[in-house]
């Protein structure tokens, strides 16, 4: 009776939703392959959930195709799409029990008899909540009434599992546990999952990859580590990760490489598409771990005002203020003694990757 | 001292009930306990005339049974408008609202009259569906319970959808994308998973309209007529008309146990299922 569900394909083609005038979804597509875990990120109002919404046949797109395996699934009412989902707030049916939750889906699939509960255990003992099957809802704490709701998901095998932010209303130590359990059941299963969170570093622990989405499209579909080095666009750069901007001016030009001069009093050799040319003002991103301070002048040091610093576990934050008035975060691991006094300098790491981005002027 | 101050405050409503509330109901419970319409010989006379009467249990039954087709057709009618007012957009559901409140901004004397306008001989039913040929006389719908029932059907009806439409409008919208997510049709989670949840609304509702239709006297009797006779009618008589008191006494306590025992009953089940709504 062990069946494991393979990994569908899901393909969302060219995906519009139209809520009255407002365009919630804006021609998104995205390829996702059998077993994979995708993490739809973006801030409140980009689309992400309305997205899910129509995968799961909650709400008629305007225009695009979803597809499972290659089949176009959108003339399927929600009932027949057989894609799981659990909701943020579980939306567990509180005058049944445990078990009448997890046998819902296959009550309604017409399964009867020892059948249901056979998977009713089965389900049960893998989100182990075996001695629960006859609590209520009210009766369980939130990470059991998540493992509950996913339980009951999981039950009717279905196609595709749907998760919309799915551990926002867990505590911060409760939610790595189910982040963990929730990602080794899904390999076990092998589940095409796609999950919607507004927490970038969820989506970045839990995903095998991650579509950043703004404003109705998805701006960078991508891995992980790929999206946080290099992040495609200004919106992607900010939102993941904490970043720092520099003005510049690309002041020379050699094959691949850009001589980025920036306001800060400094001349950077970087490697910059074709895109960059000659005297185009730019906007430098660099991540706070990708900084150094120094109390040595040189061509690539820029001058700095420290400000705070802010001991955070294993590093210290600090504070700078360049001369032309850019506030700068530095992180650097803590190390046993004091930092030596008169490090005014600041500069790139060895090993660091800024990403260059057209500037406005 | 302020523990003692603040059941002092709430005196004044206990006297205003207890002298205008409880005496009297005391009083009317006394009142039942004499043989003549004098009220000088105490005794069971009056109780054991009632009781021992055939008639009165065929008015007791009509009265309940009144109740019962108007609670069972505002359920019919009430459900599923209840079930249109949670699906329809802000706006729509502000209009529905201020329709569904507006019959208890008239007077039920308003209301009755209206409905002898729409089910008299010469009515509004009558005369449309003469015209389209469905009849060729014209309905007795005046001093028929069927006429009653639609009339108190109406006028209830807002006592049925407030409370319903509050405790539905609670229900968590997921749980029915959850339902659909996982292969329920439509009636499935109508009855497996809403009609059980708003449980409370629905027997809250149906206590408003069996205690407020089976003491409908203006209604019972504008409509009704004098040859349906239901319990208001009966105390009316004894009272006004052939003034024997006693006996009007006992038939109001009659209907007061009545009513009381049918609403307790509800409220019971509307207990042990309201505990859900909070889960």
């Amino acid at each position: 009776m062990q069946s494991t569900p393979a990994g569908r394909t899901l393909d969302v083609e060219d995906l519009t939703v139209r809520y009255g005038q407002a365009l919630a979804v804006d021609g998104v597509t995205l390829a996702i392959e059998p077993g994979e875990v995708v993490a739809l990120l973006g801030p409140s109002g980009c689309g992400k959930t309305t997205l899910l919404r129509v995968i799961a046949g909650f709400v008629r797109q305007a225009a695009g195709r979803v597809r499972v395996d290659g089949a176009p699934i959108d003339h399927l009412p929600a009932n027949q799409r057989n894609i799981g989902i659990v909701f943020q707030n579980y939306a567990l049916f509180p005058h049944m029990t445990v078990a009448e939750n997890v046998a819902y889906g296959l009550r309604a699939r017409g399964v009867r008899g020892p059948e249901v509960q056979a998977r009713i255990s089965r389900f049960l003992d893998v989100v182990q909540l075996g001695g629960f099957r006859e609590r209520l809802p009210r009766q369980l704490s939130g990470g059991q009434q998540q493992r509950v709701a996913l339980a009951r998901a999981l039950a009717v095998e279905p196609s595709i599992l749907l998760l919309d932010e799915p551990f926002a209303a867990l505590d911060r130590n409760l939610r790595l546990d189910m982040q963990i359990e929730v990602k080794r059941l899904q390999r076990t299963l092998g589940l095409t999952t796609i999950l919607v969170t507004h927490d970038q570093d969820e989506a970045m622990s839990v995903a095998d990859r991650i579509a950043v989405m703004n404003k109705g499209r998805v701006e960078q579909f991508d891995k992980p580590v790929a999206i946080y080095d290099r992040p495609q666009t200004l919106f992607v750069n900010g939102f993941i990760g904490t970043t720092n901007l520099l003005n510049g001016k690309v002041s020379a030009r050699e094959g691949g490489t850009a001589t980025v001069a920036l306001d800060a009093g400094a001349t950077l050799r970087l490697p910059a598409s074709a895109d960059f040319g000659l005297g185009a003002p730019v906007l430098l991103s660099v991540r706070p771990e990708q900084l150094a301070l120094s109390s040595v002048p040189g061509p690539e040091c820029w001058r700095v005002e420290p400000g705070l610093s802010l001991p955070l576990g294993a590093q210290l934050v600090h504070e700078a203020r360049t001369t032309d008035g850019v506030s700068l975060k530095i992180v650097e691991s803590r190390r046993a003694e004091p930092p030596s006094a008169g490090r005014v300098y600041c500069t790139l790491t060895d090993d660091a990757r800024p990403t260059l981005f057209p500037r406005s002027t | 001292m302020r523990k003692a101050a603040e059941w002092q405050l709430a005196l004044p409503l206990a006297l205003a009930f207890a002298s205008i509330f409880l005496a009297p109901l005391l009083m009317l419970v006394g009142v039942s306990f004499f043989n003549d319409d004098k009220i000088t010989q105490p005794g069971f006379g009056q109780w054991a005339k009632f009781l021992g009467d055939p008639f009165s249990y065929k008015v007791i039954a009509d009265t309940m049974l009144l109740g019962v087709k108007t609670v069972c057709a505002t359920v019919l009618i009430g459900y599923p408008l209840a079930l249109v007012y949670l699906d329809a957009s802000p706006r729509v559901q502000k209009v529905l609202i201020f329709i569904i409140v507006m019959p208890l901004l008239l007077s039920v004397v308003v209301r009755t009259f209206a409905w002898i306008v729409v089910l008299g001989r010469e009515g509004v039913v009558n005369t449309v569906l003469m015209q389209i040929g469905v009849i060729s006389e014209p309905l007795r719908l005046l001093q028929t319970e069927l006429g009653l029932v639609i009339s108190l059907t109406q006028i209830e009806m807002p006592l049925m959808l407030l409370p319903l439409i509050s405790v539905m409008s609670r229900l968590d919208p997921n749980m029915r994308d959850a339902s659909a997510a996982l292969g329920a049709s439509r009636w499935r989670t109508l009855f497996t998973v809403i009609v059980p949840l708003s449980m409370p609304g629905l027997v809250a509702g149906c206590l408003l309209v069996f205690a407020s239709s089976t003491t409908a006297f203006i209604s019972q009797t504008v409509i009704g007529g004098v040859r349906l006779i239901y319990l208001p009618l009966l105390i009316w008589q004894q009272s006004l008309v052939v003034f024997n008191w006693p006996l009007a006494a006992v038939v109001s306590i009659t209907l007061l146990v009545s009513v009381l025992s049918v609403v307790s009953a509800l409220s019971y089940l509307g207990r042990r299922s309201s505990g859900y709504l909070h889960g």
